[in-house]
């Protein structure tokens, strides 16, 4: 007997269609006259196979892909009614009290949730299923714990800021628990601002109280009794969710004055941002908060001796936060278990790109970067192969294949030129540029850029410009030793990370991929046929003359008689492509500035 | 003074509450030590941590931020509206103009420029007496010039609202622009 119907109703799940299929199940239900539950949950982590709906019955768990509300009807029917799953359908079983399961593309298994434990599990609206699944277990438990141990416990489960930086979590408690004052602030950093990363939304709007809980044990303690979520307003829902977490958590006791009768105070404010990449950064943030312009401020003194309304402040990123209340249920030990020197635990990758099943992956740290890109994420959408993985942002950099046995791990990926961030990772086929993802990266940056350091403001707006003389006609190899040099030189002249990372992007690809660099400035060619100022579209002697290119060129620069070979005007061509996607005879060829002949 | 803990429904506006500190209104969910804190911060710094959430609600009312309204909430804030201006021009989600009720964007990217998009962009001044980055004096139309639409094949094409209009002339601009007026487009 079925007992309950589970549909994943994130942002990205209700983007792919999850409301039509809810509102399906239950019209569907209620003509049959079916009295099942059905439940919204949080995101399961496999965007790419929204709609997701699970089926329980007893203690096995069936979870349905690609379910749009077309299908609804023949689930109901089957599944529900005859009792029957719909084979076909199925991408992955559970059981509860047996080992036993099926996942038909191997996404899950290699995964580790420990973040994500009760994302797609747990209504984020409801406090009680977040009770059920030992939900505040962890703050009673701390609450029983001298502050100092629980410190320790951070300590020695070997935490690190998930923001990024990667700085030792129980060492920053440490720090703010050892400044002597009568005000501290603690803050929840959910800016998420890099272009391709949105682990902290599925985590805020799949399990928000999972963060509060955490904040409420280090508000503890560190001896602070107010605290900030500081959240991008992109994310609506989030913001929903986590609002009416607070209110829950307020009624049960969990904030609030003294709270479980413990004698300790704490609430939280929630704060939304306004749209500023830089205000990821703590003391932009924290200008942020205070209702100024999100401009960083030189360190020290740090945030944890004057830091917001100029007390005590302590600021972890969401997913930091989200490990607290796993490792003081569960030991430090045992979180510890997991990972690889000094990077322990498990990080949550945000998998986006040309990669064929997208989506966010847990896993622990020190997985090669292989392992999650082909086993969990199946490789290029296209077939292709995968060039290079981008990780980290605008902050970070590109990894070349050959080096994707790398393990990643904080030191690892630092040496590699990029960092592990904030989880990012966006794939790149053979059909990516990598002098076109460092522009784009760079013209990223060069927009939020706050202003405050010339090397930043000015440099990276310089190296926009190399950029787009290297990707066009006239740039030279002095171009690219200049865009090195200037890239050098704006990390070491810019205040807050932003700055200091800005030409990771371009310094990367130009570390790993200078050949592709060299084929724009020497041969006038973009390797991957991107750079549009470094193609001519030529049509070959494959050419028969049907006239369809004619038809499609939307500025008239091919001409030609009725079967005859057709040749097109470069000083016309805009190199929008439409002639390639009418040739029915792959007559059409793209070379660079030098190559091919010349029509006319 | 109000706290924005959440839960507490953020006060309206222009409720004086809002902006002026009380030692006597407490809201729900305030305690001793939040009241204590506010006590012993600077009242000044306590309104200027304000400010965003106050210019964030002004838009949500207002569509964006009205130079009165924002000389206003100066006065009572005791902020310098130079600060606000700095402030509100520092994040990309404030605007100091009005969006019209439908929103026009044409498209310059190279295929569209070659076809003539600035004969649409003036058919579209012709029509509306706005050029592009303005508003219509009726708050209707909201111009806006875009880089690329990705709609290469239909050039030139302009979107109005969230529906893209291919192979323009002056003439199907202003089809386009009137439908738009006669509400012939709306809703669908």
């Amino acid at each position: 007997m079925v007992s309950r119907i589970l549909v994943g109703m994130n942002s990205c799940g209700m983007a792919a269609g999850a409301q039509e299929t809810l509102a399906a199940i239950r019209k569907g239900l209620a003509s049959r006259g079916l009295e099942i539950p059905v439940k919204v949950v949080g995101c399961s982590g496999n965007c790419y196979r929204e709609p997701f709906v699970e089926v329980m019955t007893g203690s096995m768990r069936t979870g349905y892909g690609d379910m749009t509300h077309d299908r609804v009807e023949r689930l109901l029917d089957e599944h529900i009614v005859g009792g029957k799953e719909v084979e076909e359908w199925v991408v992955r079983r559970s059981c509860t009290d047996r080992e036993e399961g099926f996942d038909r593309d191997g996404y899950f298994s290699k995964q580790v949730k420990i973040v994500l434990e009760n994302s797609g599990t747990i209504d984020p609206e409801s406090i009680d299923d977040y009770l059920a699944a030992d939900g505040y277990k962890a703050l009673e438990k701390a609450l029983k714990m001298a502050p100092e141990e629980i410190i320790n416990e951070i300590d020695h489960s070997g935490l690190r800021g998930r923001g990024g930086a990667g700085f030792p979590t129980g060492m920053k408690w440490k720090l703010t628990r050892n400044v002597k004052a009568e005000k501290k602030f603690i803050i929840c950093n959910g800016d998420e601002g890099d272009p391709g990363a949105f682990m902290d939304r599925n985590v805020l709007e799949g399990d928000p109280h999972k963060v509060i809980e955490g904040m409420i044990i280090g508000a503890y303690a560190v001896g602070s009794d107010e605290g900030y979520v500081y959240c991008r307003a992109e994310y609506p829902l989030a913001i929903k969710r986590l609002l009416k977490a607070l209110v829950q958590a307020r009624e049960r006791g969990f904030l609030g004055h003294d709270i479980l009768s413990s004698g300790f105070s704490f609430d939280i404010h929630v704060k939304e941002g306004a749209g500023a990449f830089v205000c990821g950064e703590e003391t932009a943030l924290i200008h942020s908060i205070e209702g100024k312009r999100g401009m960083p401020r030189p360190r020290p003194p740090y945030p944890s001796v004057k830091g917001l309304f100029g007390a005590s402040t302590m600021i972890n990123n969401v997913e930091t936060w989200a490990n607290v209340a796993w490792i003081i249920r569960n030991g430090a030990a045992g979180y510890a278990a997991f990972g690889m020197g000094k990077s322990k635990g498990t990080k949550v990758f945000a998998l986006a790109g040309k990669v064929k099943r997208g989506g966010n992956v847990e896993v622990p740290m020190g997985m090669p970067l292989k392992e999650i890109l082909y086993d969990i994420a199946g490789g290029s959408r296209s077939g292709k192969d995968i060039k290079a993985v981008q990780m980290g942002g605008p902050s970070g950099g590109c990894i070349p294949s050959r080096l994707f046995d790398t393990p990643v791990t904080y030191e690892h990926m630092t040496q590699t030129g990029a960092i592990v961030g904030s989880g990012g990772m966006v794939v790149m086929d053979t059909d990516t540029c990598m002098v076109d993802v460092a522009k784009f990266f760079q013209d990223f940056t060069v927009k939020e850029s706050c202003g405050k350091c010339t090397f930043c403001r000015l440099g990276t707006k310089r190296m926009l410009e190399l950029l787009i003389r290297i990707s066009g006609p006239d740039g030279t190899e002095a171009d690219i030793d200049a865009l090195a040099a200037l890239g050098d030189e704006v990390k070491a002249g810019s205040l807050c990370g932003l700055g200091q990372t800005a030409p990771n992007p371009a310094l990367t690809t130009l570390r790993y991929f200078k050949d592709e660099y060299l084929a724009h400035v020497r041969e006038k060619r973009c390797p991957s046929n991107v750079c549009k100022p470094l193609m001519r579209y030529v049509i070959t002697d494959r050419c028969i003359g049907c006239t369809a290119c004619a038809r499609a060129c939307p500025v008239k620069a091919i001409s030609g008689t009725v079967k005859q070979r057709h040749s097109i005007d470069q000083t016309i061509c805009i190199k929008c492509g439409s002639c390639i996607g009418a040739c029915r005879f792959g007559a059409v060829d793209i070379t660079g500035l030098n190559g091919g002949d010349v029509d006319a | 003074m109000v706290s924005s803990f959440p839960g507490t429904p953020e006060p309206p506006f222009y409720h004086p509450l809002s902006l002026v500190p009380s030692r006597t209104t407490t809201g729900t969910g305030l305690f001793e030590q939040v009241r204590k804190m506010q006590s012993s911060m600077d009242e000044q710094t306590m309104r200027n941590s304000r400010l965003i959430p106050l210019l964030q609600a002004m838009q949500e009312e207002c569509g964006y931020l009205p130079a009165d309204r924002l000389k206003v909430l100066s006065e009572e804030l005791g902020v310098p509206l130079s600060r606000m201006y700095g402030v509100a021009t520092f994040y990309t989600q404030f605007r100091f103009e009005p969006l019209g009720r439908h929103l026009v964007r044409v498209c310059h990217g190279t295929a569209c420029h070659v076809n003539g998009a600035m004969q649409i962009a003036d058919a579209m001044t012709d029509c509306l007496g706005t050029k592009e980055g303005e508003t219509s004096k009726d708050g209707e139309f909201t111009v806006e010039r875009v880089a690329c639409l990705g709609c290469c094949s239909l050039s030139p094409v302009m979107m109005v609202d969230d529906r893209v209009h291919g192979k323009l002339d002056k003439e199907k601009v202003k089809e386009v622009i009137g439908k738009l007026m006669r509400g012939e487009l709306d809703g669908q």
